[in-house]
Order: C-alpha cells, then sequence, then structure tokens
C-alpha cells in the first residue's frame, strides 16, 4: 500500500510496455541537426513509426515523448554548451514518463583530454538532469564506441520505450558487435532459448514472463522445495520447469546436460537465483556468511564455466547476471550479500572479452528498490524510505528488472558487454 | 496386425506422498491428479499439447468422480482436445494403466499418452447406510406425496448412520493386513525379517531422496517436499517396539512398521513412441518390454490374497524367454514387507513351484542387492493407484542411470490380483 504522506512528493504512475504499445506516446525531439549519428537515429526512428523534428522547441500544444541529443560531436568545454543551449528550452515541454536520451562517445577513448573531458562531463549533466525531470521522465547517457553506430537500435528502442520506465541516470557503453538484425520488434527473443534460475517466484518468475512474452522458449530453475510455483510458472510462460539445487556439486554439469539434450543448448542465461541472510557483521554466524555467497556468487561462477567449457552456449549468446544496488552502495546488515553481488560485477567485467570473442555478451543488472515479497516484510519506515529515496520517488516493479534482462538479452544488443544497469529509478544509493 | 513399436517411457512426475488426514486431507482425488499432470506438463513443456490419451484412475472413488482422469485432464494445461479414462484394478491400476497406454502406442493407435493414478485415505467417499439408499430410492419411485410419507415415516435412527469405506476383501470380510499375516505365518516370515526389510526401504528411500534421485521426478505439494511417511532413521530397533497390528494369536508379526500406511497421492508417467520423444528432444528412459496379470482364488482356493505376481512373473519369464536372475533391478511393491518376502521364497521353494505354479524347477533367488534399491511403499507410502506409477518412472530413470540393463515389476493388489512387467533401459 502506498501512502500519500503531506508535503511528499507523489509518484506519476510510469509509462511501463504492453504488447501493441507504440514505442512513445508523441513526438520526438531529435539535437541538433546534422550530428555525427542523428543520420543513423532517424532512421531507426522512421523504421519505429515515430514523428519527430529537429526544429520546433514545443510548447504548451506540442509536448515531447523525447529528447534525443547527439553529443558525440563535442569535442571541447565550448562545444558542451549546445546541451543547455538546446535542451534547457525544451526539457520542460517532455510529456510524462518522458524521456532524455543522450548520445556520446566513451571518454576513455579519446586520447585528447579535453574531449574526454567534455564527454564525461555529459555524465554528470545526464544524472542531474534525471533527478531534475519530473512525472516519470528519466534521463539516460548512451556512450557510442567508434564502429558501435550500426547496433544502435535495440537500446535507443529500449530507453525510448515504456521498457525502460524505470532505467533512470544510467550510462551504457555500446561497443562495435557482429551486427545482428531482428525482424520483429514485438518477439526481438523469438527462436531464442532462454534460462532463468530463481524462477519460481518474484523477479524470476517476472523474467520467465517476459522472455516468454518477447517470443523466447523459456526454462525456469529453482530449488526442488520451489517445485510447485516452478511449475506453475512454467505452464504460464509455456515453458518448461527444472528442479535443481544450483549449489550442488553436480548442478553445472545437470544444468548443461540438460540444455544440450533437452534444449539443443541456450541463448540466453540469466543469473538470477539468490537468497538474502541479513545480519550485522560481528553477528552473523559463518554458515549464512557461507551459504548467501554459496547462492549468489559461487554457483554462478560454476555454471559460467560449465556452460562455457561445455559449448552449452551457442554463438550470440547472452548471460545476465543479477547483481544489487547493495553489491554498489554497501548496506548495512548485508556484508554477506552486498560482498555476493559486488562479486557478481567483478565476474561479469572479467568475462566480457572471453565473451566478446564467443560473440556473446555478458552484464550484470543491479536492482534497486524492487517491490516484491521481500519487500513487503520491510518494516514501514525502511520500506516508505527505500521507495522515495530515488528520481522516480517509488519502487520499481519486478517488471521493470525483467524488461531490462529481456533488452540485455535481444540479438541485436550484441554492443552492451561487460556493463551494469541498475533498475533503481536513479536511487540515491550506488550512484 | 501393424508392426508393434515398443512404448517408451520418458519420465514421470508425482507428488511426495502424505500419510492420511496429514497434509493433503483436504486434496481430493482431481486436485492431486491434476496438480502431478501438471507438474508433468511443466517438467516436459507440454502445455496445450494434444496427447492420444490419459489412462488413471483411482481405488477409493467419490460417485462424482465418475470421469475423474478426463476431469483432471480439463483442469490441467493439457489440451482440452486430450482424451481420457479411467482404469481400477486396485492397488495395479497405476501399472496397468501404463501397459494400457503403452499397447495403444505399440499397436499404432497412439503415438504418446499419460498412464498414472491416485488416491486418498483422507478424502474418503462415504455413503450413506444401504437401508436408507433402498428408502430414498423407492420414494424417489413412488408418485403420490402420502406414499411417500409413509416411506419417510418407516426411517429409523441406525438408518441414517453412513457407510465409510473399509480395506476389507468384501468376499471374506478380513482386512487386507490379516490376509496378509495369514500368508505370512503360512510362509513363516519372521518379525525380524519383516523389520529389517521395513529399515532397508527407508534407508533406500532416504538415499535416493538425498542424492537428487527425484528432483525430476516429484514436485512439491501443498508444502509438502518429500516423503511424509519416510523415517530415515528407522533401525530394526525403533520398529521392534511396535505392537502387531495384523493376526490374532501370538505369533502375530505385523506392525504398523512393516505395514504400508493409508496413504494420500498421486503419479504419472509420459510414455510414447521412440519418434516423437526424439522430435521434441525429451529422454527416453527405458521401454516396456512385456507384461502380465494374474488373479488367484483367495476366497475357496487356499491361495494367500497377495500371492498373485508369484503366478504372473513366471508366466512373463516364460514369454520372454527369460530367467528370475536376468534382471538388473527388482520392484517389488510392499505392501506389506512379508508380502515380499512370501513372495521371494515361493518362487524358491520346489514344491510350491511344482504344486502351484506347475513349474518344472523353482525361479530360484534373486540378489537382494537389486531389489528395491531406492526404497518403495514401506517407506514411501502407498496412495494405492499411485503406487504403480511411482514404481515404473523410478525405475525407468534406474534403468537410464545405469544405461543398460532391465528391471521387473511385480505389484499385488486387493480382490487376489497381481500385474507384473519388465523394462528394458533405452
Amino acid at each position: 500500500m502506498k501512502l500519500k504522506i503531506p508535503g511528499v512528493p507523489q509518484a506519476t504512475v510510469l509509462r511501463r510496455y504492453t504488447p501493441g504499445q507504440p514505442l512513445v506516446d508523441g513526438p520526438v525531439l531529435s539535437l541538433p541537426p546534422g550530428g555525427a549519428i542523428a543520420e543513423g537515429l532517424s532512421k531507426i526512428l522512421e523504421r519505429a513509426g515515430v514523428s519527430g523534428s529537429g526544429e520546433s522547441q514545443g510548447g504548451a500544444s506540442q509536448r515531447w515523448a523525447a529528447i534525443i541529443f547527439d553529443a558525440t560531436g563535442i569535442r571541447d568545454v565550448a562545444g558542451l554548451s549546445t546541451l543547455h543551449g538546446s535542451i534547457a528550452p525544451a526539457f520542460r515541454y517532455l510529456r510524462p514518463s518522458g524521456r532524455l536520451i543522450i548520445f556520446g562517445t566513451p571518454p576513455e577513448d579519446s586520447a585528447e583530454p579535453e574531449r574526454a573531458a567534455a564527454q564525461r562531463a555529459l555524465d554528470g549533466f545526464v544524472r542531474s538532469a534525471g533527478k531534475e525531470a519530473r512525472l516519470g521522465t528519466t534521463a539516460n547517457l548512451v556512450y557510442v564506441a567508434d564502429g558501435a553506430e550500426s547496433g544502435l537500435e535495440s537500446t535507443l528502442r529500449f530507453f525510448l520505450s515504456g521498457r525502460s520506465a524505470y532505467v533512470d541516470g544510467q550510462v551504457v557503453r555500446l561497443r562495435a558487435a557482429k551486427p545482428t538484425p531482428t525482424a520483429d520488434w514485438a518477439h526481438p527473443l523469438k527462436g531464442r532459448v532462454a534460462v532463468v534460475t530463481g524462477a519460481a517466484r518474484g523477479i524470476g518468475a517476472a523474467i520467465a514472463e517476459i522472455l516468454a512474452r518477447d517470443g523466447a522458449q523459456v526454462v525456469v530453475m529453482d530449488m526442488p522445495a520451489q517445485g510447485a510455483a516452478l511449475a506453475e510458472v512454467a505452464n504460464r510462460v509455456g515453458g518448461t520447469a527444472f528442479q535443481v539445487d544450483i549449489t550442488s556439486k553436480e548442478a553445472p554439469g545437470h544444468i548443461g546436460a540438460y540444455l544440450s539434450d533437452r534444449h539443443g543448448g541456450a541463448d540466453i542465461f540469466v543469473h538470477n537465483a539468490g537468497i538474502t541472510r541479513d545480519r550485522s557483521l560481528v553477528n552473523m554466524p559463518a554458515d549464512q556468511w557461507a551459504s548467501v555467497l554459496a547462492v549468489n556468487l559461487d554457483a554462478q561462477l560454476r555454471i559460467n564455466d560449465a556452460l562455457l567449457h561445455e559449448n552449452v552456449l551457442h554463438p550470440g549468446s547472452r548471460v545476465i547476471c543479477i547483481s544489487s544496488t547493495s553489491g554498489i552502495a554497501g548496506n548495512r546488515g548485508q556484508t554477506n550479500y552486498a560482498a555476493s553481488k559486488a562479486g557478481i560485477i567483478g565476474m561479469v567485467q572479467a568475462m566480457a572479452p572471453e565473451m566478446a570473442r564467443r560473440e556473446m555478451t555478458i552484464n550484470a543488472v543491479a536492482p534497486g528498490f524492487i517491490e516484491t515479497a521481500m519487500t513487503k516484510a520491510m518494516p514501514f519506515a525502511t520500506r516508505e524510505i527505500g521507495r522515495r529515496i530515488n528520481s522516480l520517488n517509488q519502487g520499481g516493479l519486478p517488471v521493470d528488472v525483467a524488461e531490462t534482462v529481456a533488452w540485455l538479452g535481444q540479438p541485436g544488443t550484441g554492443g552492451v558487454n561487460g556493463e551494469v544497469i541498475r533498475v533503481c529509478g536513479q536511487s540515491i544509493l550506488g550512484a | 496386425m501393424p508392426n508393434l513399436r515398443r512404448a517408451a517411457i520418458l519420465g514421470g512426475n508425482r507428488i511426495p506422498f502424505a500419510r492420511a488426514n496429514g497434509p493433503y486431507a483436504r486434496a481430493s482425488n482431481q486436485d492431486m491428479l491434476t496438480a502431478t499432470l501438471d507438474g508433468l506438463v511443466a517438467r516436459f513443456g507440454l502445455r496445450d499439447v494434444r496427447l492420444g490419451e490419459v489412462a488413471a484412475g483411482a481405488v477409493l472413488k467419490h460417485s462424482r468422480d465418475f470421469n475423474l482422469t478426463r476431469e483432471s485432464v480439463l483442469g490441467s494445461r493439457l489440451s482440452p482436445w486430450t482424451s481420457a479414462y479411467d482404469v481400477q484394478q486396485a492397488c495395479g491400476t497405476g501399472l496397468e494403466t501404463t501397459i494400457h497406454v503403452a499397447n495403444k502406442i505399440a499397436l499404432g493407435q497412439i503415438d504418446d499418452g499419460i498412464a498414472g493414478g491416485v488416491d486418498t485415505a483422507s478424502d474418503a467417499p462415504i455413503a450413506v447406510n444401504e437401508n436408507l439408499r433402498r428408502v430414498l430410492l423407492q420414494i424417489n419411485r413412488t408418485k403420490t406425496l402420502p406414499q411417500r410419507l409413509a416411506l419417510l415415516r418407516k426411517l429409523r435412527p441406525t438408518q441414517i448412520v453412513p457407510e465409510t469405506p473399509r480395506n476389507a476383501e468384501p468376499r471374506t470380510g478380513m482386512s487386507m493386513g490379516e490376509h496378509a499375516a495369514i500368508t505370512a505365518r503360512e510362509w513363516e516370515i519372521s518379525r525380524e525379517q519383516q523389520d529389517q526389510f521395513a529399515v532397508s526401504s527407508h534407508r533406500h528411500l532416504a538415499a535416493a531422496w538425498n542424492r537428487g534421485f527425484f528432483d525430476d521426478l516429484v514436485t512439491p505439494y501443498l508444502g509438502l517436499q518429500r516423503d511424509q511417511n519416510l523415517r530415515p532413521d528407522a533401525s530394526v530397533e525403533s520398529l521392534a517396539r511396535l505392537r502387531p497390528v495384523f493376526g490374532k494369536d501370538g505369533a502375530a508379526t505385523m506392525t504398523a512398521g512393516n505395514s504400508t500406511p493409508l496413504s494420500d497421492g498421486a503419479a504419472a508417467v509420459l510414455l510414447s513412441t521412440d519418434e516423437w520423444a526424439k522430435e521434441r528432444r525429451l529422454p527416453i528412459l527405458a521401454h516396456l518390454v512385456d507384461a502380465e496379470t494374474a488373479a488367484v482364488d483367495y476366497v475357496h482356493g487356499g491361495e494367500g490374497l497377495l500371492m498373485a505376481p508369484a503366478y504372473a512373473v513366471p508366466r512373463l519369464l516364460e514369454r520372454n524367454k527369460l530367467a528370475l536372475q536376468d534382471f538388473d533391478f527388482y520392484e517389488i511393491h510392499e505392501a506389506f514387507a512379508s508380502t515380499v518376502l512370501a513372495t521371494l521364497k515361493a518362487w524358491e521353494d520346489p514344491k510350491y513351484s511344482k504344486e502351484r505354479l506347475g513349474l518344472s524347477k523353482p525361479l530360484g533367488p534373486i540378489d537382494r542387492d537389486r531389489l528395491n534399491v531406492n526404497g518403495s511403499s514401506l517407506a514411501a507410502g502407498h496412495p494405492f493407484a499411485a503406487t504403480g506409477g511411482r514404481i515404473v518412472a523410478t525405475l525407468a530413470k534406474l534403468l537410464a542411470e545405469k544405461g543398460s540393463g532391465r528391471g521387473l515389476i511385480s505389484i499385488c493388489a486387493a480382490g487376489g490380483q497381481g500385474v507384473v512387467a519388465i523394462l528394458e533401459a533405452a
């Protein structure tokens, strides 16, 4: 239940994706005219049937669904003034659940200090704009590396659409990757075999549903003890259930053999299974430390090992690991949990180059405050604060995490690799 | 006659077996069978699939459940265009349905199907007293109100007492346990032998659970995750403390510990042709080779109520040119520990083999290390019609793990019947 508290800003109902929904619910302002990747962007918008403009500054009668700004050409501090000059007049005319998406080039790719500075400046700009934006509007930054321009579409569509409703203040790097065209944007995962661990409930079940909605053939996994709920999820999404304790010694081999035998391998593997055993460090028994590390981190490492070693994953595969903002910012009482979730990020970053060699990707998704059975059990004040301390003034939904996973799982998202995407409404934690 | 195709067993699903009036006390046969079918659908990705048929049944059945299996299919995630029918052969039901589906597959009438069974001793039907039923039917037949009132006036309080189902043979009035006690005494099966056998059932089943053997054979139900009756720490000493419950004299040997408890549960098995399985990338665990049923005259013929498998197995072996020793696994349903032990003893007895079974020499002993290696009904419990499905799926997986060999299933049933079958590794 959400309470109305005097003086506390009310949360806007976010525009979330439903099948058949148009990409955006109004015109898109594309700025500035003639940017380096502007042509590519406008072609994508055209294909998606989005009406756009590079000129009108908007007004009471012309409200933008999104502002797209191509900042890839900005090389110096003076160039940054166009950010202010062109976005400021339009920013107030964004619709509810509007989008500000800025494209830059990765600062670390530039040898020129001033260019790197200017590009890095975008980061601070976007994050601040996200905090100023109201009514469910988000601001995100995509750094497009040299040669990655052709792989923009899935990412632009994601950030424009209701699929990214709770993704705010994020910075994503897009690297050159083998282009993979998507024939049907309503079912971008068609023909893919997707695996979700911890899928019996909550976020895992939502991921299974969204992957199935997007066309994937879904295999759901969970502890044998969760089998009843797991079977329900499997039957809901028309997939198959595999009961397995991922921490058992045999699990990686079993999972690999099962996927190869029964499904001819896999294309998407979502490591979602996770547990919490919260205790302050000094009071934490060794078994609570160990079980959290075993489920949340060690199992992922061993399963990934087996999947790669046994060639279970097809070329073009996507591995997505659920981390947490606790793993980025830390959280009182969660030394074990935060250690495991930070460890996931280390694993993702270390594996990314090898995955790229195999034409695969691995990424982490770090949820912030997501409304689940777990957060329902929180004390009132803790829960209310958790919900409010972000730019969107509300908790996210399991489907928000699932949409982000589905985007990273798309064949067309091969350019995003080794990244950590937070789904946190731009929480002040772990920013 | 088309060429015969051997039916493949692809896997199974059951819910953990519960003790009567336990966690499933309020679940109906239809609830349990539907959940079991749905677990199978989830395991094998069968949502909305139209199967050749679903055959299942229950021993204790409400009259409203006349179409139990079809109703369960309609409530499940299988295609509602899947036909279904009920079978009832007491404790042999689950294996008999497997044979039915396998035979239709073998004959080319269907390519795929599910066999199974369910039983609840908790949600048992209670019928009206026979006298009351007669009066009520008579009232229904009369035409005028005064006639009806006259009939109603004839009702007496004793006629209101309902009739509860009994675990007794209609023709002898004796319970199955009492029958088994006679056989145990005839074959001189000692209390210690029975208790020892029960302990090994519990230990074997516990070990199977612990090594994850049932991870892809069982789906939890109503919060129950393992067979409720399982006592991993059962010992000969702890069982020795139990009082005999069947048999009348001082030599009574059968206790609640070496007899199966009244149980609730359901089990189902997926069968198909090899081609159907391969098209769907489903595993083939084993094939059903052949089956046989037998019945004995336990009323007047001087044979034990549960001894029919002793007759069925030699006939099955003869037809398949096999010796009793040609098996890697034996799954002999543990209605009572003494039943299994008496059956094994009968196959070793030259006189019995010659005079009763008509064999020139006994079938001989079996390697006990191959008997019920993952436990059986004494530990798991025995929801009558569900036991066959449990055993078929368990044996098929054992054979798949071994990668070769064959297994023998033997199930005794009420009414002096027995159902036996041979499975072979795929």
